[in-house]
């Protein structure tokens, strides 16, 4: 076991979360910011008798990642803004076939290339629907280094329990801070392995769901399973039909595994909370920013708390109602023009009153800013 | 020490993010505080701006970047220009000898000028070590981190062939503010 605190990148922390995860494939095509990730696999996967490669693009790297999934490796790609809209399309096929992989998005400040060593959160609604077509979304959002290494853990525990993409959003101040941090030990850690088949072969559906969490047992492509894929629509056995029965099923199976695990997946940090009036709401890099500007008004008598949303996508309708509830206030600090506060607004139906505070030009949020419009609202 | 924000700052290819984070790294190392490093620079890998931030605390860092710095190291005019604004009057301020003051209002209690280029070029003979030079000059400085420390983190973090003439600069800019 290290008891030995290291100096970490968040971009390194995510390949270390994802060795201690087990992961054995990265396929990629490095960005700024992102592209340590990819340097970090590439020197370190070989060691553990994993594959790196370095693909054509971003769409080749996704599909990449999908086939290592199915080759029966827990698999990871990562990229910035530009590369995560090239790898929609793909992302969406992933989630059909019910592939389980990890998708690293460090954000920068788009649209197009935007300004590449800027921190943004403007991707925040990408991870949810960047892909056509209604579909489930599993989003987590670290907003340290050693927060990212648990949760880079958590986002192949998800994914290989729901069978689906998790995209994991770092933003450029995360992908790039470095912080001392002490590695949790191999033998401290939960790791969630995707249910494999039971060895009937001869009548073996891929599709076919036996417990209740509606997540079909996966077997690796090669152990001898008779096993299709495909985007279209499909039944138990994997071919597609063409037929709306099949449609209705798949797409209520999909969005129901993910509903059924809800509460499991749900992670919300909540502080200070038990008598304010105000809270703050926030998620990654800025959620620091909002701690630092609660624990400073507090300090002038002001009684306001703080959420921090782990798990961005399911969004945390419960959580969030709950807050609303308690408090009069909301404010909900941003590097976007508004995004996510549209959903905090939506899911506080009108019980507190939901504040944006939005920045969009490449810098993160000031403590002062936040201090200031809590003043404001005071 | 409850929170001490340094900055330091230049242009890009100077190697003040490389500083940083040996800073950094050391301070890890010695396991006494908590640090959060973070930089900015442009998409060009020579000139532009270019800064490193490190934040040492014994409590938890919330927020990672500087807010009113307590030291600066400014390589440059434009970066003294940029910076000086955000430092404490109480801080410190340490600066090549050729750098431009030009509001000079703003300057802290503390200033500490320098031969930082001259030190590299003439006595350590390769200009690009002024990084090194300066971090040996902050170590001098500060009293939370220890020489050797930061000589270990060099020999770690600076390709094979340079570490050297990486702690021979070091140990230039050291010997500058002890002698």
């Amino acid at each position: 076991m290290k008891t030995e605190k290291v100096l970490l990148q968040g971009n390194e922390a995510v390949v270390e979360g994802a060795l201690l995860a087990g992961v054995r494939f990265f396929a990629g095509y490095p960005i700024t910011p992102s592209s340590e990730i990819a340097e970090g696999f590439s020197r370190r996967l070989p060691l553990v008798g994993g594959k790196f490669i370095q693909m054509e693009d971003e769409l080749g790297a996704m599909a990449a990642t999908i086939g290592g999934s199915l080759a029966g490796l827990k698999s990871i790609t990562a990229t910035s803004g530009p590369g995560f809209s090239l790898k929609q399309e793909n992302l969406g096929f992933g989630i059909m076939i019910e592939a389980p992989c990890v998708v690293v998005n460090v954000s920068r400040t788009g649209p197009s290339t935007g300004l590449p060593t800027s921190p943004s959160q403007g991707d925040i609604m990408q991870t949810r629907w960047g892909t056509h077509g209604d579909h489930p979304a599993v989003v987590l959002a670290p907003s340290t280094v050693s927060n990212t290494v648990d949760l880079t853990i958590k986002a192949f525990n998800f994914s290989e329990m729901l069978r689906t993409p998790v995209i994991l959003m770092l933003d450029e101040v995360v992908g790039h801070m470095r912080e001392n941090v002490l590695l949790p030990a191999a033998d401290a850690i939960e790791i969630i392995d995707r249910k494999r088949p039971d060895g009937n072969k001869a009548n073996f559906k891929p599709y076919e769901v036996k417990g209740h969490d509606h997540v079909p047992p996966m077997p690796d492509y090669g152990q001898g399973y008779h096993y299709h894929t495909t985007g279209l629509y499909h039944d138990e056995t994997g071919f597609p039909r063409g037929k709306s029965e099949d449609a209705e099923k798949l797409m209520l199976r999909l969005m129901h595994k993910v509903d059924y695990y809800r509460d499991e997946i749900t992670l919300v940090e909540k502080k200070y909370l038990s008598d304010a009036k105000i809270a703050v709401l926030a998620y990654g890099s800025v959620a620091r920013s909002a701690e630092s500007a609660v624990e400073m008004a507090r300090n002038n008598g002001i009684k306001v708390g703080f959420m921090q949303i782990k798990t961005v996508w399911p969004f945390p309708e419960k959580e969030v109602a709950e807050l609303a509830q308690k408090v009069d206030k909301i404010i909900v600090p941003e590097l976007n023009y508004g995004q996510y506060v549209r959903e905090v607004t939506r899911a506080a139906g009108g019980m507190a009153e939901v504040i944006p505070l939005n920045r969009f030009a490449g810098q993160l949020i000031s403590p002062a800013t936040i201090k200031e419009m809590i003043e404001e609202e005071d | 020490m409850d929170r001490y924000e340094i900055r330091l700052s230049g242009a890009g290819g100077q190697g003040a993010i490389l500083a940083g984070i040996i800073l950094a790294d050391a301070i890890t190392k010695a396991d006494k505080f908590n640090v959060a490093q973070t930089q900015s620079y442009g998409p060009e890998a020579r000139g532009g701006a270019s800064k490193a931030e490190v934040i040492v605390s014994e409590k938890v860092i919330a927020y990672p970047k500087v807010t009113k710095a307590d030291f600066l190291l400014a390589l440059t005019d434009s970066a003294l220009k940029k910076y000086l604004p955000d430092l404490k009057k109480t801080g410190s301020l340490l600066i090549d000898e050729e750098v431009f003051i030009q509001d000079k209002d703003l300057l802290p209690k503390e200033v500490i000028k320098i031969p930082i280029f001259k030190i590299a070029r003439d006595q350590v003979g390769k200009i690009i070590t002024a990084n090194m030079v300066a971090l040996g000059a902050m170590t001098a400085l500060f009293d939370f981190i220890d020489k050797g420390e930061i000589e270990k983190v060099i020999a770690k973090r600076v390709p094979t062939d340079t570490v050297e003439l990486n702690l021979e600069a070091f140990s230039a800019g050291y010997r500058f503010i002890v002698e």
